[in-house]
């Protein structure tokens, strides 16, 4: 092999591996703070996309109309748990967040949807539904389980991704879509050729984790986020509620999700169902990151990305069964490392 | 004037097994009060059901309001503290990051004098300030507990066998301080093994034996009773074997 075409892989892989990585972050923080392990990341990744390719061709999204149902939903769930002690400001407060918002946004998606809007209100108006969407859905399917166990929680997880996924079909139809790029032209730098895509991808993603390390080190709500995955009950007693937390995961996860499908669907085509492998991947990168190391699965991602890239090259008909191999010797190692864990118990 | 915290007829029970039977207890603002009794009587169980970690039935008021149907994150808010047994703090961050999220209810600029508050209480916590919780020794993480307890503002700090496993020399600090939490106003609520010491800096005390208060009165009364000098305190009758 010569060495253009190593470099090219090599860049091939980093893309996709930045992608992976912010993925993989996102199911660590999922995990760490409310114990879901997030199948439906690659849902919010199709959505992303989705939502932002159809508004970009001047179509009206179903994600919108689905982030006011869930919305209602969700108020009904605080209605529900709150029945014994309603009072105005709650129900207001509820009302506004989990109805009215979305409402709004999706007036404002109807509105722009009939005139092809540019891609910077495309992307915005993407990444609020989707947003709405991850945490709605945390409300309805995750905040009432929040006390089980990681085994519950995950065959509630594997129910939404199906749901999801069903309705992105509705949504989006069975053809794939692609979207216009976020910032078109490229440069050369040897052999080597850069599109604005590509370096759109490395900015974003090493713009997020530095966002990310910073809202994590530094403000309270970070602080309380870390502190609720070290320690649940010394959270509560601190006067942190787990549904906070668990709020401003799934809200993380879904907009990291969301950006994902955005910085893809220009790249390749993205059907309803495309999420769901694009998820496992990143969920590979956190495996090897143990689910709680954030820069294990950073650079595990990258490998995922670059592994990938070599093996379509070379054996693209195994391409993903060499990617999910990479799993293997990885747990075994970890089986081998790691005493026996019990399941944590609140 | 009523009590701060008044508890009537409280049962808690882990499945069928009634851990707390029938206890009613009271504590007034100012007042260090103390529950003594042997491991397994129950008192943890009764903290944490105050605290609305375990589900209680019977009744608990806290500052004139009926806890029944709030969580533990508003009983904090409501100036209500517990140190618990196992201390739980955020063990991978260090001391400030603790007391700081301690006050996560609280104003941020009432927490930053708060945090002064604290460190002149401990002031070991101070020197240590950026070293990760679970690196402390058992005495410093003991105050760290404390401390971010203190950050929320509590009007009520119980605490959870304070002094469990920490040298004598520490003992005494952290009894010193629960002393002086009392004279800056926050009322303590107080479950020790270590009975002598609880009683002498105690007002009120009551003795739990197998999930009951088999009695109750003024800690020096109690104190000076015969039957709890003889299981707790320590000085035996002839024949009687040392708790």
């Amino acid at each position: 092999m010569n060495t253009t075409i190593m470099l090219f892989l090599v860049q091939d892989g980093i893309t996709n591996g930045a992608i992976y990585a912010l993925l993989g972050l996102a199911l660590v923080l999922v995990f760490a703070v409310t114990r879901v392990i997030l199948i439906p990341q690659g849902e919010f990744v199709t959505y992303g996309a989705l939502t932002y390719a159809s508004l970009a061709a001047g179509q009206m999204p179903g994600t919108g109309k689905l982030a006011l149902a869930l919305g209602i939903g969700a108020f009904v769930f605080d209605l529900f748990v709150a029945r014994k002690a309603l009072h105005a400001r709650l129900i207001l407060r509820s009302c506004i967040t989990n109805i009215v918002l979305p409402a709004i946004v999706l007036a404002l998606t109807l509105y722009f949807a009939a005139q092809k809007p540019p891609v910077p209100v495309c992307i915005a108006l993407s990444l609020v539904i989707v947003a709405m969407i991850g945490v709605y859905l945390y409300r309805i399917a995750f905040q009432p389980l929040a006390h089980t166990s990681v085994l519950v929680l995950l065959i509630a997880s594997v129910g939404v991704h199906l749901a999801l996924q069903g309705l992105g079909l509705l949504f989006f139809g069975a053809e794939g879509q692609r979207g216009p790029a976020v910032l078109s032209g490229a440069f050369t730098a040897g052999a080597l050729r850069f599109t604005g895509q590509s370096i759109t991808v490395y900015a974003i993603t090493i713009a997020f984790i530095v966002a990310l390390w910073l809202f994590f080190g530094l403000t309270l709500y970070g602080k309380a986020l870390r502190a609720t995955a070290v320690n649940r009950l010394g959270a509560r007693l601190a006067g942190i509620r787990t549904t906070l937390s668990g709020q401003i995961a799934f809200l993380l996860a879904s907009v990291i999700g969301a950006l994902s499908g955005i910085m893809i669907v220009p790249i390749t085509t993205l059907y309803y169902d495309s999420g769901f492998l694009i998820g496992l991947k990143g969920f590979v990168a956190a495996i090897i990151g143990g689910l709680v190391s954030y820069p294990l699965t950073a650079v595990a991602a990258l490998v995922v990305g670059i592994v990938e890239a070599f093996s379509s090259f070379y054996a693209s008909n195994y391409k993903e069964v060499i990617v999910f191999m990479l799993l293997i010797p990885v747990l075994l190692l970890r089986s081998l490392a790691a005493p026996a864990v019990e399941e944590e118990k609140d | 004037m009523s009590a701060l915290l008044s508890v009537t007829d409280a049962h808690v029970a882990y499945g069928k097994v009634e851990a707390v039977r029938s206890v009613s207890l009271e504590v007034g603002t100012n007042e260090i009060v103390t529950i003594v009794g042997a491991n397994g009587a129950g008192k943890t169980t009764l903290l944490s059901a105050i605290m609305g970690i375990l589900p209680l039935k019977g009744r608990v008021a806290f500052a004139g309001q009926d806890l029944a149907r709030l969580d533990i994150e508003d009983r904090v808010a409501m100036g209500l503290g517990l140190v618990p047994e196992h201390r739980e703090l955020f063990v991978t961050m260090n001391v400030e990051d603790n007391l700081e999220l301690g006050a996560f209810r609280i104003e941020r600029s009432r927490a930053k004098s708060s945090i002064e508050r604290v460190y002149a209480l401990f002031p070991r916590l101070k020197e240590r300030r950026k070293q990760l919780a679970g690196t402390l020794s058992g005495g410093e993480q003991q105050m760290l507990a404390m401390g971010r307890a203190l950050m929320g503002e509590p009007k009520l700090l119980m605490l959870d066998e304070p002094s469990l496993g920490l040298a004598p020399i520490i003992v005494a600090d952290i009894f010193r301080i629960i002393t002086e939490l009392r004279a800056s106003g926050v009322s303590v609520l107080l479950v020790e093994q270590n009975a002598q010491a609880a009683l002498k800096i105690a007002d009120q005390a009551y003795v739990m034996e197998l999930g009951e208060f088999v009695l109750s009165g003024k800690a020096s009364d109690i104190a000076a009773n015969e039957r709890v000098a003889a299981s707790y305190l320590g000085f035996q009758h002839e024949g009687e074997s040392r708790i």
